[in-house]
C-alpha cells in the first residue's frame, strides 16, 4: 500500500492503494467517479479511456504509480455542464445504444479533436476505430465526431 | 438526474430510488434553455402525483412520470415506450419524466427483454394507458368548464375548448380527474394523428449516459459491500484441489471459498481480487465428457450422416421428387460458438438478509433473476425484490440469472452485501455462447429450374431445434424434409440476438443463391417465383405472411437498383425472424482486382416505426452485428476451456470494418412487430453472395476471414 495525490478534473484526491493499482479501478472503487468503464481491462476496447495531461489514454492498464503530478480529465470532468462540444454533438446525433462504451468515445474523440480540429472522415475513423461499440453505432458516432468538428 | 448533484459516492444508485420504487431518469441538460426556471425534482413531482395506471403520474405542475417496465439495453425502450404513453395522452413530451420501473409482477407483464417482443405486446396497453388518463382529464375538464366532452379537444398538455377558446392544462385537472373512475373502453388515436410515434425524439438517457452518471450495474456501489470474483471450472470438469494460500496473500483479500465448483475470492475493491484470482491454484479433472473444438468437427459429419434425426416437417414425396430430380444441388454450411460479449461484464449486487434479498443490477429478466433466487435460498419470490439497472449490452446473455444467483449465494455465505463483477475473462468463458451448427441443405431442381424437393438437416449442439421449419421456404416447395440433431454438450449454451436464424439465415440465404444459380434464374427473381407459389398454393403451414416478404423483397431490390449496374456486384438476401421481415442487398465494387464493399442497402417490414432514430439504430446495429460475426467472430475449445479469453483474439469488427448502411421501411401501418433482432440474420447471407458474385468463392463457413476461400481475397470496405 502506498499513499497517492492524483489530480483528476481539477480536484486534489488523497487515496491508499497498492502500486499496480490501473487507474480505472482507484477512478471506480476508491474515488466514486464511474463514468470511465470497465470492459477488457487489456487495453483492447477503449471503454476506460481517459485523458491524462490531454492525451486520451487507457486507465484500465495505467498503474497508478505512473501518473504522478500528470492531470487526469474523466467523462466527468470533461465539461461543468455536460455541454462540451463533443458531448452535444453527441445528443444531437443521438448516438448511443447502450451507451456503455460511449463515454470512452467521446473523451477519445475529444482528445483527438484538440489536436485535429478539422478531421478529414478518414482521420475520423483512424482515430476512433480504437474504440469498440459492441451495439454498432459505428456510423452514429462518425457523425458526431465530424458534427462536433463543427461545433467548435 | 442533472437535479441530484449531491449524491453519495458510496450508494450513487440507491440515492436515485423512489418511494414508488424506480430510478430516475430526467432528460434536461441542466440550465438549457431557460437557466433561472425552477427545474423540480422527480422527487418534489412524485410528492404530489397523481397516478393513474402502473404507467402514468402527473403532477398538479403537469409534469408527467411515466415508467418503463422493461429492460433498457440499447434497443430504446426507455424512450420508445413513454413515447406510446404520451402520444395517448397527448402530453407535452418536453413535461415528461421517464422512470425505469423495478420488478413488479403485479403492474406488469412481461417485463422482460428478449425476443424483439416488448413493442408488440405492450403496443395496446401503453396506448391505453395514456389514452385513459386523457379521457379523465377531458372528462374532469367538461365539468370544470361546463361543457360537453365532446366538444373538447386535447393537445401538448391541455385540455381545449375551440369553441371558446378556453384551455385548461393537465396539471389544473389533474385532482379532479384522478378521482374520476377509469372507463372499461378507451378510443385510440388514429395512427395519422401521431404526433411523437413516428418522430426522432432523443434517447431519455442521453444526458446522463454522456457526463458519466452512474447508471449500470457496474456502477451500483453500496456503502459496506464486498465485492466478490469468481473463477469457474472448464467445461466439464469438476475441483479436483485447491491451493488459495498465494491468493490470500494479496493485499484486500478477505476471503477465498470454494462452493459448487467455483472458487470466490472476496475483498473490499475489484483489482485485488483480480489479481488474486489469477494465483489460484485450482486442479480440476474430468465430470462426464470433456470437449474441444475438434471433437465437433469430427461430431458434426457423423451426426450428419447418421440415421437418427428428429423430423421436424414433412411435406410430400421428398424421396420421388429427389429421385426424378433433373439437378441436385447439396451443401452444408457450418457455424462456431460464439460468444455474447456485452460491453458491460456480467455482474449483479445482492444482499441477503435473513429470509429478504435485495437484488440490483443488469438483467433481461427480472423475474428470472427473482424465481432463481428464491429457488436458490428457499424463500418465498415475494420476500426478493429486484432494481433494474441500465444494461451495457445483452445479446441474450443477460436472459440467464446465473449471476444473479452466484451473488446472491455468496452474500448469504459473507452475510454481507455482495457485489459479484465477472471480468471479460470470466465473461467469456463462463459459458452460455451461440450455440455451433452444422447444416446440410439439399435442392431438387426439375428440368426448368423449378425447386420441387427441399431437404435441411441441422445438427447442433445444445442448440435445440436448429432449424425453423415453418419458415420459407417451406410453404413454397412441394416436397420438404426438415430434421434437426441435437448433440448434449457440458458446454453451455444460450440465446444469442436472433437465436438460431443468426446463423441459419446466412445458410439458408447463401444456398438458395446457390440453387438460383443452379436453375439459370435471377436470385430475387427466383425468391419471388418461390412465394409466387406459396401465396397461390401454399404447402402445409406457413409462419410467415407471404405478401409482408414480397413488399420488402420489392423494396429492396428498388432502393438498391437491382441488377442495373454491371459494375455493382451483387448479393440479395431476405429473412423472417421476430415477427419482422428485412430484405438486404450487399454491393461490391472491383478496385485493383479486389472486391470493396461499399454499401449495404436494408428494407425491413416491421410495421409502424415507434422511433425512426431507435429504428436506425436497431437495423445497423444488427447489420454490423451480423456481419461482425460473420467476418470474425469465432470461440473455440480445447479441452473444455475456450482459448479466446478477451478482444485481443476474440475479435470484434471496428469502426474501419463496416461499409455504409442505407435503411428503408415499408409504410404499411400495422402494429409493430418489433426491431432488436431481425435486421441481424440477414447480414451475413447478402454479404457472401456478394463476394460470390465478386469473386466466385462461395463462403460456407463462418467466420469468413478462416475460411481457405478467402485466403486471397482482401476485401476492403469503403464508406462515402
Amino acid at each position: 500500500m502506498a499513499n497517492y495525490n492524483l489530480r483528476i478534473n481539477g480536484n486534489d484526491y488523497n487515496v491508499e492503494v497498492e502500486d499496480d493499482t490501473p487507474l480505472l479501478w482507484v477512478l471506480r472503487d476508491h474515488i466514486g467517479l464511474v463514468g470511465t468503464k470497465y470492459s477488457c481491462g487489456i487495453a483492447q476496447c477503449g471503454a476506460c479511456t481517459v485523458h491524462v495531461n490531454g492525451e486520451a489514454a487507457f486507465s484500465c492498464t495505467l498503474p497508478v504509480s505512473s501518473i504522478g503530478s500528470d492531470e487526469i480529465t474523466t467523462i466527468e470532468g470533461l465539461s461543468s455542464e455536460g455541454d462540451h462540444p463533443v458531448q452535444k454533438a453527441w445528443d444531437e446525433v443521438d448516438t448511443a445504444q447502450c451507451g456503455y462504451c460511449q463515454a470512452g468515445q467521446i473523451m477519445t474523440a475529444a482528445a483527438f479533436l484538440r489536436k485535429n480540429p478539422k478531421p478529414t472522415m478518414e482521420e475520423i475513423e483512424n482515430a476512433m476505430n480504437r474504440n469498440l461499440c459492441r451495439c454498432g453505432t459505428y456510423h452514429k458516432i462518425r457523425e458526431a465526431v465530424a458534427l462536433a468538428a463543427k461545433l467548435k | 438526474m442533472a437535479n441530484l448533484t449531491k449524491t453519495n459516492r458510496r450508494d450513487f444508485l440507491k440515492i436515485a430510488a423512489t418511494a414508488s420504487g424506480g430510478l430516475f431518469i430526467g432528460f434536461y441538460w441542466s440550465g438549457c434553455d431557460s437557466p433561472k426556471m425552477k427545474v423540480l425534482t422527480n422527487e418534489e413531482i412524485l410528492l404530489n402525483a397523481h397516478n393513474f395506471n402502473s404507467y402514468l403520474s402527473i403532477s398538479p405542475t403537469g409534469d408527467v412520470v411515466i415508467y418503463s417496465p422493461n429492460p433498457e439495453l440499447g434497443q430504446n425502450i426507455l424512450t420508445s415506450f413513454p413515447m406510446v404513453v404520451a402520444e395517448e395522452l397527448d402530453a407535452d413530451w418536453q413535461k415528461v419524466r421517464v422512470i425505469q420501473a423495478n420488478l413488479d409482477v403485479e403492474k406488469y407483464e412481461r417485463q422482460l427483454t428478449g425476443g424483439s417482443g416488448a413493442m408488440p405486446h405492450s403496443w395496446e396497453r401503453l396506448r391505453k394507458a395514456g389514452a385513459t388518463a386523457r379521457h379523465l382529464l377531458v372528462a374532469a375538464a367538461a365539468t370544470k368548464m361546463n361543457v360537453n366532452a365532446s366538444t373538447l379537444s386535447t393537445s401538448n398538455g391541455e385540455v381545449i375548448h375551440k369553441e371558446s377558446g378556453k384551455k385548461m392544462g393537465y396539471g389544473e385537472l389533474v385532482t379532479d380527474a384522478s378521482k374520476l373512475t377509469a372507463p372499461e373502453e378507451v378510443t385510440l388515436k388514429d395512427p395519422k394523428d401521431f404526433k411523437i410515434i413516428g418522430t426522432p425524439v432523443k434517447n431519455v438517457e442521453n444526458k446522463n449516459m454522456f457526463t458519466g452518471k452512474p447508471l449500470y450495474g457496474l456502477d451500483f456501489y453500496r456503502e459496506g459491500m464486498l465485492h466478490a470474483m469468481i473463477q469457474r471450472p472448464p467445461f466439464g470438469m469438476k475441483i479436483k484441489s485447491v491451493d488459495d494460500a498465494a491468493a490470500r496473500a494479496i493485499s484486500g483479500v478477505t476471503e477465498v471459498v470454494t462452493f459448487k465448483n467455483n472458487v470466490a475470492v472476496v475483498g473490499k475493491s475489484t483489482w485485488p481480487l483480480m489479481k488474486a484470482k489469477k494465483l489460484l491454484k485450482i486442479e480440476y479433472e474430468p465430470d462426464g465428457v470433456v470437449e474441444s473444438t475438434f471433437d465437433h468437427d469430427r461430431l458434426f459429419a457423423e451426426l450428419l450422416n447418421g440415421k437418427t434425426a428428429e423430423v421436424k416437417r414433412k411435406d410430400g414425396d421428398v424421396d420421388a421428387a429427389f429421385k426424378n430430380a433433373a439437378q441436385v444441388i447439396t451443401s452444408e454450411y457450418q457455424c462456431p460458438f460464439l460468444s455474447h460479449s456485452p460491453m458491460e461484464p456480467q455482474n449483479f449486487f445482492a444482499h441477503v438478509q435473513g429470509d429478504k434479498v435485495e437484488l440490483v443490477g443488469p438483467t433481461q429478466t427480472p423475474d428470472r433473476a427473482r424465481n432463481d433466487t428464491a429457488q436458490l435460498l428457499g424463500i418465498p419470490p415475494e420476500n426478493i425484490t429486484v432494481q433494474i439497472t441500465r444494461l451495457g449490452g445483452g445479446f441474450g446473455r443477460r436472459l440467464r440469472a446465473d449471476f444473479v444467483v452466484e451473488a446472491a449465494e455468496l452474500s448469504k455465505m459473507m452475510n454481507a452485501p455482495i457485489k459479484l463483477t465477472w471480468s471479460r475473462e470470466d465473461d467469456m468463458t463462463g459459458g452460455a455462447y451461440r450455440p455451433a451448427v452444422r447444416y446440410r441443405f439439399q435442392a431438387a431442381l426439375d428440368e426448368s429450374g423449378n425447386m420441387i424437393g427441399y431437404k435441411l438437416r441441422g445438427v447442433g449442439i445444445n442448440a435445440g431445434n436448429s432449424t425453423r421449419e415453418n419458415n420459407f421456404p417451406s410453404g413454397a416447395v412441394e416436397n420438404v424434409l426438415i430434421e434437426s440433431v441435437e448433440h448434449k454438450s457440458a458446454i453451455t449454451t444460450n440465446a444469442w440476438r436472433a437465436p438460431i436464424t443468426n446463423f441459419l439465415a446466412y445458410a439458408e440465404q447463401s444456398f438458395l443463391d446457390e440453387v438460383a444459380l443452379a436453375a439459370k434464374k435471377d436470385p430475387v427473381q427466383f425468391r419471388l417465383d418461390l412465394l409466387a407459389k406459396a401465396k397461390a398454393s401454399p404447402v402445409g403451414e406457413l409462419q410467415y405472411d407471404v405478401d409482408r416478404m414480397i413488399g420488402v423483397i420489392k423494396m429492396a431490390a428498388e432502393k438498391s437498383n437491382w441488377g442495373k449496374d454491371a459494375n455493382v456486384m451483387q448479393g440479395f438476401s431476405v429473412y423472417f425472424s421476430h415477427r419482422s421481415y428485412v430484405a438486404q442487398v450487399a454491393n461490391i465494387e472491383m478496385e485493383n482486382n479486389q472486391p470493396v464493399l461499399k454499401k449495404i442497402v436494408a428494407c425491413t417490414d416491421c410495421g409502424i416505426v415507434v422511433n425512426p432514430t431507435g429504428a436506425n439504430h436497431q437495423v445497423r446495429g444488427g447489420i454490423v452485428d451480423g456481419m461482425g460475426h460473420a467476418m470474425y467472430g469465432n470461440l473455440t475449445f480445447e479441452n473444455g476451456l475456450p482459448k479466446q479469453k478477451n478482444f485481443d483474439t476474440y475479435r470484434l469488427i471496428r469502426m474501419k470494418e463496416v461499409p455504409e448502411i442505407d435503411v428503408h421501411y415499408v409504410q404499411n401501418g400495422i402494429d409493430p412487430t418489433g426491431l432488436g433482432e431481425p435486421a441481424l440474420p440477414p447480414t451475413g447471407g447478402a454479404v457472401a453472395n456478394a463476394i460470390f458474385k465478386a469473386t466466385g468463392r462461395r463462403l460456407r463457413s463462418q467466420p469468413f476471414i478462416e475460411q481457405k476461400e478467402f485466403s486471397d481475397i482482401k476485401l476492403q470496405i469503403k464508406r462515402a
